[in-house]
Parts: C-alpha cells; sequence; structure tokens
C-alpha cells in the first residue's frame, strides 16, 4: 500500500462516511454540509484519476454552485429545518430484494469489466486537451449544451416566478 | 501533476490544523461566566419577534438559479480560453454563438424582471408590539 | 523538482505569515488610514512598556483579546454548526493562498525551490472554485446562530456573494485568453518583459478593463464597504451578530485575508505578481543597456519584497476605498452585479477575442 492508495482510502473514506450523515441526519442543513464534504471528497477522488480539470468543475459547480441552490431551498422553505422526511411506508422485505440485486450486479460488473489501468507516471493537465476536443471533435454536443442551459434557465425562472 | 495536488493536499491539512489549534487554544484561555442573559438571542435587549427560520423572498432563490446556469457557462468558457489562439477563427466564432445564446437567457431574465430587486410594497404589521415583551427579559435578569 | 514536505511546509509558514500578518497588520492600516483621512488621531494606546510605535501593538492587543474572551452559544442556536461555521469561513479564506506564486525559483544547494505552496496548472480555476466556497462560512453562520439579523444578513451576503462570483468569473476570461493558461506562475513567467523595450509587459496595459472590473468585483466579493450592506454596522450587523470571542475573531479574520487575497489576485494578473521591472534571473537589464549581474539568492529577495510591496499597494487602495465611498443599498450592490459588470466583462471578453484574432 503505498502513499497513493492511502490517500485514495482516505477520500473514499470521506466521502462514503458524509454520504452517511446526508442520508441519515434528521436535519436537512446537517445533510447539506454532509453532502458538502462529500462531494468535495468526489473532487479528490478525481484528482486521484488524473482528471484535474473534471476536480476543480466538481468544486466549482457541485461543491459551490448546485450546494448552495440546495442550501437556500433548504432555508426558503419554511419547515425546511426539523421536518421528517420519513412517509411511513417502509416496505423493508421488497427494498432488500431490490438493493441486494443491484448490490450483485454491480458488484459483477465491477469485477468482469476489463479496466483499462493507467500508469502514475502519464498523468498530464487535461484542460488544453478538453478545450481542443470541445471545438473540434465535440462541437455540436458543446453548442448544443448552450441552448439546454438557455432552456434550463427560463424555465428555472418561469417557474420560481409563478410561487 | 498529482505531485502538486499533493502540495494542496498537505496544504489542506495544515490549514485545517491551523484553524483546530486556534480554537482549541481559545477555548483553553478564555474566561467563563455563564449567564442566562448571555444566552438569549442577541436583539438589543428586546426579545426577538417570531421565529429566524422563516419563508425568504423568492428572488434568492431565483437569483441562485440564474448564478448556477451561468457558473456552467463558465465551467464551458475555461478550456476554451485557453486554447482559442491555436484554433483560430472557427473555434472564436463558435463561443460567440455559445456566449450569444446565453446572452440570450441573460435578457430573458432581466426583461422579465427576475433582476429587479425594488421594495415590495409592505405594510407593517402595528398590532404587536415588541415593547411588551421586554418584561420579559428584565425577570431573565433578575434571575 | 523533488521538494521535501520540509520545504513545503516552510513555505506554508511563510504564506501562513503572509496572509496573517498583513491581514493584522491591515486592522491596524483600517484604523490609522481612517483616523488619517478624517483628521482624527486614531489607535495609539496599545503599549508595551510605555513604548506605543503609533499604535502598532494594536492588533497583537486584538489577538490576545480574541484568544481570551468567552465566546458563548445562544441558547436557540444549533450548537455544532455555530461553532463549525467560523472555522470553514477562514479554512476556506487561507486554501487559495496554495497556488499564488510569490517569487520565481530558490537554488538552495542541488534542490530547486519553486516560491509556490503548489505549482498547479489549473490554479486560476483553483482559486475560483474556492472563492465560490467562502459563501459557506456565511450562510451555515447566519443559519446556526437563528437570530432575525444574523439570517437577513446571511441571505444578503449569500445572494452578493453568488451574484459577484459569476461576474468575477468571466472579469478573469481576458487575462487567460491573453495568456493561454490557467497556471498562476506561468501567467507571471508571461508578465516579464517589457513593451517598446520600456514597459513592463504587466497584464494591466492589454486588460484595462479587466482590470478595473476585477478590483470592483472583489471588493464586492469580499463584502467590504461600499458592499457591505450584509454586515452594514449601523442596520443590521449582519451575519456574525451572535459571535463573541474567537467566533467573531475568525470572521472577522476571514474578512481581512480575502481581503490581502484579492489584492494577492490582482497583482498576479494584473501588476506582474513577483516581476520587477528590467530584473530577470541573472540580474537588472535596464533599457538604456546598463546590467547589474545580482545571484540567484538576491534576485529571489526583489521578487518577493516586490510581490510584497505591490500586494500592499492595493491594500491601501481598498482602504482608501473603503473610506472614502458611501455604502450602497442593497438592491444598487445587486443592480451593478447583473446589470452592469457582467455584460461590461462579456463584452470585455469579446473585444479581447477580437483584438486578439486581428493582432494575429
Amino acid at each position: 500500500m503505498n502513499f497513493y492508495d492511502i490517500v485514495f482510502y482516505l477520500f473514499a473514506a470521506l466521502t462514503i462516511a458524509s454520504a452517511g450523515v446526508l442520508v441519515f441526519s434528521r436535519n436537512v442543513v446537517y445533510s447539506a454540509v454532509g453532502l458538502l464534504f462529500a462531494l468535495s471528497g468526489v473532487a479528490g477522488l478525481y484528482v486521484l484519476l488524473a482528471a484535474d480539470f473534471v476536480a476543480i468543475v466538481q468544486i466549482l459547480i457541485y461543491v459551490g454552485g448546485i450546494l448552495v441552490l440546495l442550501l437556500f431551498g433548504v432555508m426558503l422553505s419554511q419547515k425546511g429545518m426539523r421536518v421528517d422526511i420519513g412517509t411511513g411506508a417502509k416496505q423493508l422485505g421488497p427494498a432488500m430484494i431490490v438493493v441486494a440485486g443491484v448490490l450483485v450486479v454491480l458488484f459483477r460488473m465491477i469485477m468482469k469489466t476489463p479496466w483499462a489501468l493507467q500508469s502514475v507516471s502519464e498523468f498530464e493537465p487535461t484542460t488544453n486537451k478538453i478545450g481542443v476536443l470541445m471545438m473540434t471533435d465535440y462541437l455540436i454536443p458543446f453548442e448544443i449544451a448552450s441552448v439546454l442551459l438557455l432552456g434550463a434557465l427560463v424555465g428555472a425562472a418561469f417557474i420560481a416566478r409563478k410561487d | 501533476m498529482l505531485q502538486n495536488f499533493a502540495h494542496i493536499l498537505v496544504f489542506l491539512i495544515f490549514g485545517a490544523a491551523f484553524v483546530g489549534i486556534n480554537i482549541t487554544i481559545s477555548r483553553l484561555l478564555q474566561a467563563r461566566n455563564p449567564h442566562p442573559v448571555k444566552l438569549s438571542t442577541y436583539e438589543c435587549g428586546e426579545l426577538p419577534e417570531g421565529e429566524s427560520w422563516i419563508q425568504f423572498n423568492i428572488r434568492f432563490y431565483v437569483i441562485a438559479l440564474i448564478f448556477l446556469i451561468f457558473e456552467v457557462e463558465i465551467a464551458f468558457l475555461f478550456p476554451w480560453a485557453v486554447v482559442f489562439k491555436s484554433l483560430g477563427t472557427f473555434a472564436f466564432v463558435e463561443m460567440m454563438v455559445f456566449v450569444f445564446i446565453l446572452i440570450i437567457g441573460l435578457a430573458y431574465v432581466w426583461g422579465k424582471g427576475d433582476l429587479e430587486w425594488e421594495k415590495p410594497a409592505n405594510v407593517p404589521d402595528t398590532s404587536v408590539s415588541p415593547l411588551t415583551e421586554s418584561k420579559e427579559l428584565t425577570q431573565l435578569m433578575a434571575s | 523538482m523533488a521538494e521535501g514536505i520540509g520545504i513545503i511546509l516552510l513555505k506554508f509558514g511563510f504564506i501562513l505569515l503572509f496572509a496573517l500578518g498583513l491581514g493584522g497588520l491591515l486592522t491596524w492600516v483600517e484604523r490609522k488610514q481612517s483616523a488619517i483621512m478624517q483628521d482624527r488621531i486614531g489607535a495609539n494606546r496599545a503599549s508595551i512598556f510605555g513604548l506605543r510605535l503609533i499604535g502598532l501593538f494594536h492588533p497583537l492587543a486584538d489577538a490576545i483579546k480574541m484568544f481570551t474572551k468567552e465566546s458563548f452559544t445562544p441558547a436557540s442556536a444549533e450548537k455544532f454548526l455555530f461553532t463549525l461555521a467560523p472555522a470553514i469561513s477562514v479554512f476556506f479564506a487561507l486554501i487559495g493562498f496554495a497556488v499564488i506564486p510569490f517569487g520565481d525559483k530558490l537554488i538552495f544547494g542541488d534542490t530547486v525551490v519553486n516560491l509556490q505552496v503548489a505549482p498547479l496548472n489549473v490554479g486560476l480555476l483553483y482559486l475560483f472554485a474556492v472563492a465560490g466556497l467562502a459563501v459557506y462560512g456565511v450562510v451555515l453562520g447566519a443559519w446556526a446562530s437563528r437570530n432575525n439579523y444574523a439570517m437577513l444578513g446571511g441571505m444578503r451576503a449569500a445572494a452578493q456573494m453568488i451574484s459577484y462570483e459569476v461576474a468575477l468569473g468571466v472579469t478573469i476570461f481576458g487575462s487567460i485568453m491573453i495568456y493561454q493558461t490557467v497556471d498562476l506562475q506561468q501567467i507571471v513567467h508571461l508578465q516579464g518583459g517589457t513593451f517598446w523595450g520600456w514597459l513592463p509587459a504587466w497584464g494591466i496595459f492589454m486588460q484595462p478593463l479587466g482590470f478595473i472590473l476585477f478590483l470592483t468585483v472583489g471588493i464586492a466579493e469580499t463584502k467590504r464597504v461600499p458592499f457591505d450592506a450584509p454586515e452594514g454596522e449601523s442596520e443590521i450587523i449582519g451575519y456574525f451578530i451572535e459571535y463573541s470571542g474567537m467566533g467573531f475573531g475568525m470572521y472577522f479574520l476571514t474578512d481581512f485575508v480575502e481581503t490581502v487575497m484579492i489584492s494577492a489576485i490582482t497583482v498576479t494578473l494584473f501588476f506582474g505578481g513577483w516581476q520587477v521591472p528590467y530584473l530577470l534571473a541573472d540580474g537588472f537589464h535596464f533599457p538604456w543597456g546598463e546590467v547589474w549581474l545580482l545571484n540567484n539568492w538576491t534576485v529571489a529577495l526583489f521578487q518577493i519584497a516586490s510581490f510584497s510591496l505591490k500586494v500592499m499597494f492595493f491594500l491601501w487602495l481598498q482602504m482608501a476605498i473603503r473610506w472614502t465611498l458611501p455604502r450602497f443599498r442593497y438592491d444598487q450592490i445587486l443592480r451593478l452585479g447583473w446589470k452592469y459588470i457582467l455584460p461590461i466583462s462579456l463584452l470585455n471578453i469579446v473585444l479581447t477575442g477580437i483584438v486578439i484574432m486581428v493582432l494575429k
């Protein structure tokens, strides 16, 4: 187990522990704080995958953007703090079966997939490559993304305004 | 490249340690004279009126929504900005199209008044006087 | 390039001292400069053995006070988050300094020390992302306080910070487009040399509009006067109203560290970072042909001194602005951000792009 592995397990543990806080907390704001650390942990995992740009964007968009929106949503709802989000319908048996099924499928997928392994020495900056690819091979998705964003902006503003 | 992020990690760890040490030292050094009035919510000697965890104006949420959309746009702009010189005029025009479509979005929320922040018509509620409750605080002080 | 953990620690210590030292000094500058501007004497009482040193001991006295004052938590507050929020706030303010280059290279026996804690090739992106996290300390602290004024101030602060975050992101694109990199050390390197043989090739001469926009947005992002509606001390006091002792001290420190940060980024992007005019790696090369050769250590010292002086200049400028302008109304702040600065900085991107295309 080298330094790389130790850091990986640290970030993985941080992500899972914060996700646990997020799921099990009774208070929505504490859940949001859990999400803050979970998303940051994922950013750390991206760094370990040599995806430097994606890691920073993860912090920029998810930690610094979407989570702020979530917090605003929680704080704007009058009884968002100690609301009991359980519905009473537990259905433990069927849930167990579905979860076990998903677990088996995921585990088999992890085991069977021929993962492309890369050595640590090949890591290099990715921002420029992403820029070049976005402007050449992936031009159409890129321009469609702008239309999608426009749609999201108009739609969100419209729904929020109707209150 | 990974090594540079390792430097960041070291910096984060020591930054957190620095903050933690500061809190610990101040915990050890600080005075402790508990009094119930100190623990009351600060409102210049009045008891606070109403609950502070209330429903805020929806405008704040709209601002956050618009902010998020533009944040995503900025994330798209970064990789373009570092290479556009070498890609030439075509890449520049492409990005101008991208920016223009988003400016339409800005123009939309602007035109629809989502960026306005004028004071809403608000009639103050005079039925409750906050002064009536200051007696309770006086009692608290005496205890 | 292999730097031991010892060297990283030394650099961490240096940058921490730099940020905190300047932050502490700023508390003194703020009082003293306001005193000079308002024709008063200003803070001069703190003394050690009768030595007053024009009030320079006041930051020290402040620090002692922050450490020893009772820090209590209101009974109705959320205890855990109330304690955590100021720590988060100051932590996110400090970690940005990891990528600020404060010098070029120091040759130390066999090892070459890069005078930047983390030479990150996405440094500017990292700074931008970290700047966006500052909102958490404020929002969580305000919410955890459960005080009407704290909530008001917190929501105002949050909406203001995210609005100006967008503008902040857009204003720096002009510089990225010119230098074609987001590596801060490289950006500073590219600002070496001169235009026409005498004018230092600093970013401001290529991005004058970008500089003005950035400084404005920077001051707004740190919620300093005239953008301090979230913490207007004569009306709502703001998100830290319930904090005392070290909790308040940390919010206070966050403010000043962020001010130092804004100065440091301004200097790095627009004023050549650690570059000294005409100073190359081996000494001064003046435009009139004179050459003074210097060794590596002297050059590094010049660079660190140059960076520090430039940062101090912008601290002074921010203070001068702070004591000159009155507070804006809240709707004015948001209108300025969304309806003036954002469109103008988008225009700046287009203009910069067109100029670069034409020159090519």
